[in-house]
């Protein structure tokens, strides 16, 4: 077990008080020559020391920066210090650590851009908080941009819509172009272009894989459910994170969407080309990298010659699909224009739902009582269904139309006020497990409070970062690791499908 | 005409044009710079009517600070609301009784809760610099100009209010100044202190309103999180460095 506390929850979320440098040693492992190489970032000749020159090449790339993103550019000038977002972000909570602000985060980059970019920070940097950029600067912003999840809770509540992750960003892009990249995103990346996906997984993996998940299901319900992949002609390409073909609770969703799809009666397919719907191109900052990762997915879409396009549970991924696919990887008018480019999986099912398709029996999901759990970049970041904030009501009309017993955590915790599960945006490594674990103390409050108050026993979540963060930190809050489901999961579980086998 | 008035003649103007100068270069900076992906906060307006809503509600009712903290909201709301009021009200100093913009401030509103909005306007700030003194947190994050410029607005509201209320300044002479500036034909300004006093600080207010924190106001207006539509997947949003990247390879041919 580890040397550090284990935060306590409560009946009613309380703010600590500050406690500076309390997590002043976090900071997640520099990337190596390999790792920097394979991603075109320079390296210094020894892993964390900064490049020759890596003062004016940091400023340089901060003005490249400041004139190609205008929300950096606004959001270096107009924060006025009102304290808003002090007690709004998850790792402050669960830290008590004042950097962990998302003002004093973002003020990390701004005291630099102050001192260099701004008369009143050039001429009286004492005055306004400017400072020199030296060693320990970066050092800083390296620890403390990787305690940033870019979940976005901060941005609700700024009056100005002021986006720390815009800020953690662009400072982790810069940093790994000084030789400051994080080890576990530029070592994943590579893996995506290389082989296709995070995990690494090659494409006769992926086939033994999918052919035993075939089995299982048959042996398990009679019925011979399709999970195909690289089928040309199929109509749908299927788009999910690696973690989906093996890792669990994330396995039992994609058994969920094979179902769906089989009950709906469409032909589909997955791609090994494209195997991955994660993007740590988001992560890092870097549209280069976003823009390459996707275009995979362009080009897996047009050698299977399919007509849609439809993406599994992650929450990133689906923020980089639902925004930025188009941007990256479009125009798509080689698709069938009746349908959105892309659809998240859950538009699907809710349809099939409406339609009145699917055939569900809801009992079989009668000896849990769910809630559910928002992921960030669903809720903050993007949409499913066609209305603001349906990105709340599909996966909850989902749930509700498959299980009996449904809960709401908190209002202040859900919705887009939704807590981060404390693993996103590139942080999901071991070697930040004491972040990990003190940035989940607002949702697993949240989770205990629901249990104890209406019976609650799993939490529905529909992003595969947060699946196996769950998995990984509800052991420490005095919970179980199979607490956490997927919403497919739930699905696959009622639903029931034609010649399917019956308990009775 | 004094020299005083000379003096003060002057530094209006070079105060009337760094404000107007520095502000339209700001805007102008923004909106050279693009916005090169969607990053709408969710859940976002689909329509520019929902834009222009979601805008009221956050620049009339500061909504997204009234979820955040109630104190701040109702000392920030004060303030500003107090500020809009008097500003209003100090129109009369510029607009005369034959202009068609006259109604718009001799009202009841205008001229009655303007007359007093330096009250609302003193509590507002006292709140807002008394979060940021004893709050912990927002200790942290305050800089000396966090302080400074909270004591520079208390300072020319306080010196607003004794002029309206104590020690009253020949107001007739001070509209001719104010309206001679505007018309190019320069009179004198009366020359009791606290008049003064109240005066330089709004110039130095003018002044470093585009290099400070200041610039919040036109900038809020500027970021991406919350102007941009929730249209995504119906229009490809593409900048022009995003397109040169595109012509460089072609590979969304």
């Amino acid at each position: 077990m580890a040397d550090y506390k284990i935060p306590e929850t409560h009946e009613f979320p309380i703010i600590p008080s500050i406690m500076e440098g309390a997590m002043a040693h976090s900071s997640p492992f520099v990337a190596g020559e390999e790792f920097q190489s394979d991603m075109g970032f320079p390296f210094s000749g020894e892993t964390g020391k900064l490049i020759d020159g890596w003062k004016e090449r940091f400023l340089e790339l901060m003005q490249e920066k400041l004139s190609k993103y205008r929300s950096l550019q606004v959001f270096m000038d107009i924060c006025v210090k009102c304290g808003a977002c002090t007690d709004k972000c998850h790792y402050f909570i669960g830290t008590a650590d004042p950097v962990n602000m998302p003002v004093a985060r973002q003020d990390l980059l701004r005291k630099v851009y102050r001192r260099y970019f701004t008369f009143a920070g050039k001429y009286f940097p004492k005055l306004v908080g400017a400072v020199d950029l030296t060693e320990d600067v970066i050092k800083q912003m390296y620890s403390y941009y990787h305690q940033c999840s870019e979940c976005r809770r901060c941005a609700v509540f700024c009056p100005f819509g002021i986006d720390t992750a815009e800020v953690t960003m662009a400072a982790r892009d810069m940093l790994a172009q000084i030789g400051m990249g994080q080890k576990y995103s530029n070592q994943i990346i590579p893996k995506v272009h290389k082989i296709g996906n995070n995990l690494g997984l090659p494409e006769p993996a992926l086939v033994d894989t999918l052919e035993g998940l075939e089995e299982e299901v048959e042996e398990d319900i009679g019925v011979k459910v399709r999970y195909p992949l690289d089928e040309k002609g199929a109509e749908i390409l299927l788009v999910t994170p690696s973690a989906d073909f093996f890792a669990e609770p994330h396995i039992d969703g994609l058994i969920g969407y094979g179902k769906v799809f089989h009950a709906a009666g469409v032909t589909w397919t997955m791609s090994s080309k494209a195997s991955e719907a994660a993007n740590f191109g988001l992560f890092i900052g870097n549209y280069e990298q976003m823009r390459k990762i996707s275009l995979r997915i362009r080009d897996a879409a047009k050698e299977l010659g399919v007509k849609r396009i439809i993406f599994g549970e992650c929450g990133h991924a689906w923020r980089v699909a639902y925004n930025h696919l188009n941007t990256l990887a479009g125009p798509w008018d080689f698709l069938d224009p009746n349908y959105p480019v892309p659809q998240h999986i859950l538009e699907f099912t809710k349809d099939c739902l409406d339609r009145g398709i699917l055939n569900i029996n809801k009992s079989e999901n009668d000896h849990m009582t769910l809630t559910f759990h928002d992921s960030c970049n669903i809720a903050r970041a993007s949409r499913i269904g066609d209305k603001p904030g349906s990105q709340f009501t599909t996966p909850r009309a989902v749930i509700k139309a498959v299980c009996n017993n449904f809960h709401d955590m908190s209002a202040d915790t859900i919705q887009d006020q939704t807590f981060c599960c404390g693993g996103g945006g590139g942080l999901l490594t071991d070697d930040l497990m004491e972040l990990r674990i003190k940035g989940a103390q607002p949702r697993m409050e949240a989770l205990k409070n629901v249990s104890n108050d209406h019976g609650v026993t799993h939490m529905a979540a529909i992003c595969a970062i947060c699946k196996s963060q769950f998995t990984k930190v509800l052991p420490y809050y005095g919970m179980t690791m199979d607490q956490i489901v997927s919403v497919h999961q739930l699905v696959s579980n009622a639903i029931v499908l034609e010649g399917q086998e019956t308990d009775e | 005409m004094s020299a005083l008035s000379i003096l003060y003649v002057i530094l209006f103007y070079v105060a009337m044009i760094i404000l107007v100068v520095g502000i339209t270069n700001k805007i102008l900076q923004y909106k050279r710079v693009p916005a090169p992906l969607k990053i709408a906060v969710t859940p976002a307006p689909l329509t520019k009517t929902g834009v222009a809503y979601r805008f009221f509600t956050e620049v009339v009712l500061f909504n997204s600070l009234f979820r955040a903290t109630k104190w701040t909201w109702i000392f920030s709301f004060m303030f500003h609301f107090s500020l809009l009021l008097a500003f209003l009200r100090h129109l009369r100093y510029v607009i005369s009784p034959d202009s068609i913009f006259w109604p718009l401030i001799n009202n009841m509103v205008v001229q009655s809760f303007g007359h007093y909005a330096g009250f609302t306007m003193v509590i507002g700030l006292l709140g807002l610099l008394a979060r940021r003194i004893f709050v912990d947190r927002v200790r942290y994050i305050s800089s000396i100009s966090d302080y400074l410029m909270l004591i520079l607005i208390l300072g020319i509201a306080v010196t607003g209010l004794s002029i309206a209320f104590v020690a009253h300044t020949d107001i007739v002479q001070l509209k001719a100044f104010i309206m001679g500036l505007f018309l190019f034909d320069w009179q004198n300004l009366p020359t009791d202190p606290v008049l003064l006093a109240h005066l330089t600080m709004v110039l130095f207010l003018m002044v470093i309103f585009p290099v400070s924190k200041l610039i919040h106001l036109p900038g809020l207006f500027m970021a991406p999180t919350r102007y941009q539509l929730d249209n995504p997947r119906e229009k490809r949003h593409l900048s022009p460095w995003g397109a040169e990247l595109e012509a460089k390879d072609g590979r969304n041919a």
